[in-house]
């Protein structure tokens, strides 16, 4: 099938990128980068600009749907025996809010801003596997919207985000919910996995020249560890839920005790998964925060060596922490002494980044935009989330606290405050990079206050409600245990978190049409992203830059001093009429290979329906994974065909040793 | 039933240590939430304004800070430490938790169920072992040694007041000790997420002195009086004709099913339906006749009656103390 729009038919084959905006060369390299035009040019989008829009926007619809799910619940806990919402539904909701934030949420909105950022940032046209690229995001919404319908069908999961059997077994959890559960599961990991591939051949493979590893963003550093994390993590989930489900469909007894099997193996397999997950949440908002400290203290962050290896030890560790989730099981009490020990530990890490942003602060000159609101509201939250944190990962503490509104209150202040405020410091950090226009800094501020009062006013108070003895998951309490007022103003605090998130997507909104134009670079930042026009264009780079130190916009290249030839600012010489991309040696970037990437094509949204259709019948029936595999193999099989006119042009552009 | 239930407020040497641990790491976490609260706030007072015009500072590249180095190595080494006798501090107190001393120690069984507790004493003579639900009697100052059980989902037993919580597993056995040090009525619940009820799975631990704890325990072990004549005899007849026999016990009668609690004492319990209700004849009419109204998802079938009937069995139920 000859894809819609081909770009190489328009250019003529002599063309070179090189010359800036304006040129014939740069409009053959706009018009070769574009996706094709119409709605069927629209599915068949591979540019990673256009895939990490629409990544970005679903994901924020679905915080916004989760968050909505918490309000509700807290309504209902707003005061004691409320009818409001009954068991069923609450536990329905609460799984959903959990599953969501997690899995809907977190981990791929860090790897969306991630697509769309990476490749400017590192000075390249497109993310590695751009095809891979859009069958993860079709894959990730075809399983998001699985999840809603079903809910909106009254039959979402009820089993909470962790699904502990034998709870979430056949025999205690009958009909389909937990299946449509472990499924989403299916997909989401499924995307995961590939934008952890994605990224790391991105960043290994397709970094300017000159951008040794030594000099590459620690953002995109950030990315790169937690990508490997993912590697390592998501295969333990996607055992477990496959296990589950075959547990629930085909009746094997991996979790049934009475079998032979073992409910204590499903808590290992999840939270070897569940721990290092919460670092692949909060690893990416440590990546903003050391983009956007450096910009608004207006000098080269402090300790760049010490926070990469930081992100690295916090990689290694993560993996060794699970068991803190499990003290409350009969498990040897020598080893939970060892994860106790390794959980405390894995603060020292975070401690050493935190130091070094401080030292960063100290000696900058401040601009107080609201990204660096953000990201000083981050050290409040994040530091009394990571030290209660540490009274955790005691094995005595935890066993009173655990499952208590400690937890809540805890894992709150660290993925809150260790990512969502990250998170919303990047939006409006690189907001004017992907729409050309600023975001107002008048409800930026407004935006961020409410939210960081809402924020304690909501989850402060849920400490001491742990404390006093109030259980997790529960959907009422009754009058007259000491809960009652703290559980108000928890409520009330909601409702102020829920206006800041109204104001936060008024001035998104708003700002598209009226905010004041950007231009390339309005906060003045270093970094290769804010080299090319806001919005980049198709591809970002009419020339290829040259990076000769780590901030490339802060450092440019000095003539050497014997008065030899002037360094090399830029390189040119890839085609402009098909997507010809250069890629450089992974640890000192020297120009390497000149690499041909395919053009849009729809069978990566073809192949993803496929999936979809094979992963949801597989619920209803194991034939599913037979006859469901043919589709996919047709469509898989039409995604890799070669198109002969493809061939060609890339064998002329082809040269011999 | 008032009922202490906080973590803050122990009463028992098990607790008691966890809450010495709390007092100590709250202490540190404070001290070290305002150290670098305040180092944040000293950075941004000392350093300079600037505009996103204005040019970066490039002095720092290619040429070290010691200042600043000494400081962040004096920073992580300082958090190294306290970390370091966090842990030493967690792990002594593991140790005070494990030493708590078993001698005399009262035996109980408790297994979970959806959403109740089963209670059960073992004495040394079979004949002195007794079953209640969802309140456990125990002697101020003598240990427990509570044996966990679970026969359908995982569970976990929870008194804030007297010791940390432990789960219940199917499949699994574990041991929780403890000890009330002084008189009175301790709340606990399940905090293990374990179905449509788990906010309403609470029982009571009832430290009395040692010679109420004795009385108690004799009464528990005699099995259920003949009712007298009249509507609590005929109590009895509609209990044992109706569904109440096919799930619930009362010894000494021709009810031994073990579907539910065990209703032998059921008049000397504060609550009703694992701490849902009070126990009193108004809301016991109200828990029998629509138990989903009470605690929706629960196993327990409505049972229809007639206002005399309902009268009855309740006046029954009322005579077994």
């Amino acid at each position: 099938m000859p894809p819609p729009g081909l770009a190489h038919a328009h250019a003529p084959p002599h063309l070179k990128d090189g010359p800036g905006p304006g040129s014939p060369e740069a409009a053959a390299l706009d018009a070769t980068w574009r996706d094709p035009p119409g709605l069927l040019g629209w599915l068949a989008a591979v540019n990673h600009k256009a895939i990490a829009r629409r990544f970005i926007v679903t994901t924020f619809c679905f915080f916004v749907a989760g968050g909505l799910l918490a309000f509700v619940m807290r309504l209902q806990l707003a005061r004691p025996g409320a009818r409001l919402v009954g068991p069923d539904l609450y536990n329905q909701l609460f799984t959903m809010h959990g599953s969501t934030m997690m899995f809907l949420f977190a981990v791929p909105v860090m790897q969306a801003v991630a697509v769309y950022l990476l490749p400017l940032m590192l000075g390249t046209r497109s993310v590695a596997f751009p095809r891979l690229n859009a069958f993860a995001y079709w894959i990730f919404l075809f399983g998001g919207l699985m999840l809603y319908a079903v809910f909106a069908l009254g039959a979402a999961p009820d089993v909470g985000w962790f699904s502990y059997v034998p709870l979430a077994g056949p025999d205690y959890s009958p009909g389909k919910r937990t299946d449509f559960w472990a499924q989403m599961i299916t997909f989401t990991e499924l995307s995961a996995l590939l934008e952890a591939i994605v990224v790391i051949t991105t960043v290994f493979k397709l970094r300017a020249p000159g951008m040794a590893l030594n000099r590459i963003p620690l953002f995109a550093w950030a990315m790169l560890v937690t990508a490997f994390m993912v590697l390592f993590a998501m295969p333990a989930v996607m055992l477990a839920s496959t296990t589950l489900i075959t547990d629930r469909l085909v009746g094997t007894h991996f979790y049934n005790p009475a079998e032979g099997g073992d409910a204590v193996l499903w808590q290992h397999l999840f939270w070897f998964f569940g721990h290092p997950e919460v670092y692949l949440i909060f690893l990416p908002g440590l990546g903003f925060l050391s983009a956007i400290i450096p910009t608004f203290a207006r000098r080269p962050i402090f300790g760049y060596t010490a926070m990469v290896l930081a992100l690295i030890a916090t990689a290694f560790l993560a993996f060794g922490l699970w068991v803190h989730h499990m003290f409350a099981v009969n498990l040897p009490e020598l080893g939970k002494s060892f994860f106790t020990a390794a959980s405390m530990l894995i603060a020292i890490p975070s401690a050493v980044q935190i130091f070094c942003w401080i030292a960063t602060l100290c000696s900058g000159r401040l601009d107080f935009k609201t990204p660096l609101l953000f990201a000083l509201g981050f050290f409040f939250i994040l530091v009394l989330g990571g030290l209660t944190g540490i009274m955790l990962a005691s094995v005595p503490l935890d066993l009173q606290v655990h499952d208590s509104y400690f937890v809540v209150a805890h894992l709150h202040y660290v993925l809150i405050g260790g990512a969502v405020f990250p998170l919303f410091g990047a939006f409006y950090y690189w907001y004017p990079k992907i729409t050309g226009r600023l975001m107002s800094e008048r409800l930026g501020r407004w935006n961020f206050w409410l939210f960081f009062v809402g924020f304690n006013v909501t989850f402060f108070p849920m400490h001491l409600l742990g404390l006093r003895g109030m259980p997790r998951r529960v959907y009422t309490y009754q009058a007259g245990l000491g809960w009652d007022t703290l559980n108000l103003v928890a409520t009330l605090g909601s409702w102020i978190i829920a206006l800041s998130a109204l104001l936060f997507v008024v001035n998104a909104l708003r700002s598209l049409r009226r905010g004041a134009p950007a231009g390339p670079n309005p906060w003045g930042a270093g970094t290769l992203e804010w080299a090319t026009e806001s919005p980049p264009p198709p591809c970002n780079f009419h020339a290829i830059p040259v990076v000769h130190g780590r901030d490339p916009l802060w450092e440019p290249p000095r003539a050497a001093a014997d008065g030899g030839p002037p360094p090399f600012t830029h390189v040119g010489g890839l085609a402009a009429h098909t997507r010809e991309l250069l890629a450089t040696t992974v640890l000192d970037a020297r120009p390497d290979l000149r690499v041909n990437f395919p053009d849009p094509t729809i069978w990566p949204l073809v192949s993803a329906l496929a999936v979809t259709v094979l992963f949801i019948g597989s619920i209803f029936t194991p034939w599913a994974v037979v006859w469901g595999s043919i589709p996919i193999a047709i469509a898989l099989t039409a995604w890799f065909w070669p198109r002969r006119a493809e061939t060609a042009v890339h064998l002329r552009l082809e040269q011999g040793p | 039933m008032d009922a202490l239930h906080d973590v803050l407020a122990p009463f028992g040497p098990q607790a008691g240590h966890v809450h010495a641990l709390w007092m100590l790491t709250l202490a540190v976490c404070t001290v070290v939430f305002a150290a670098v609260l305040a180092a944040l706030l000293v950075a941004l007072l000392r350093a300079k304004r600037a505009g996103a015009e204005s040019a970066p500072d490039l002095s720092s590249l290619g040429r070290p800070e010691p200042g600043r180095r000494r400081s962040v190595i004096a920073a992580v080494a300082a958090s190294t430490l306290l970390l370091l006798a966090l842990i030493a501090a967690s792990i002594f107190t593991d140790r005070a938790l494990a030493r708590l001393s078993t001698d005399g120690a009262l035996r109980l069984e408790v297994t979970a169920h959806q959403w109740w507790w089963e209670v059960r004493y073992v004495e040394p003579q079979v004949a002195d072992s007794f079953m209640t639900a969802n309140e456990i009697h125990v002697p101020t100052g003598r240990p427990v040694i509570v044996t966990l059980k679970a026969d359908d989902v995982i569970h976990s037993f929870w008194v804030p007041s007297l010791a940390g919580k432990k789960d219940l597993i199917p499949g699994r056995t574990a041991t929780l000790n403890f000890r009330a040090d002084r008189d009175g009525i301790y709340r606990g619940q399940c905090a293990e997420f374990c179905g449509s009820q788990h906010a309403l799975m609470a029982f009571f631990v009832l430290a009395e002195p040692p010679e109420r704890y004795a009385a108690w325990a004799a009464a528990q072990r005699r099995t259920a009086g003949e009712p007298a004549e009249g509507q609590p005899l005929r109590g009895r007849e509609i209990f044992m004709r109706s569904s109440c026999a096919m799930c619930h016990a009362i010894d000494g009668t021709s009810a031994q099913a073990v579907r539910g609690p065990n209703l032998t004492h059921l008049a000397s319990r504060g609550t009703l339906a694992a701490g849902s209700l009070a126990n009193t004849p108004e809301d016991l009419r109200r828990w029998i006749a629509d138990p989903q109204q009470v605690k929706p998802g629960t196993y327990m079938p409505a049972t229809r009656l007639s206002s005399e009937d309902m009268d009855a069995l309740v006046g029954y139920l009322q005579t077994l103390r």
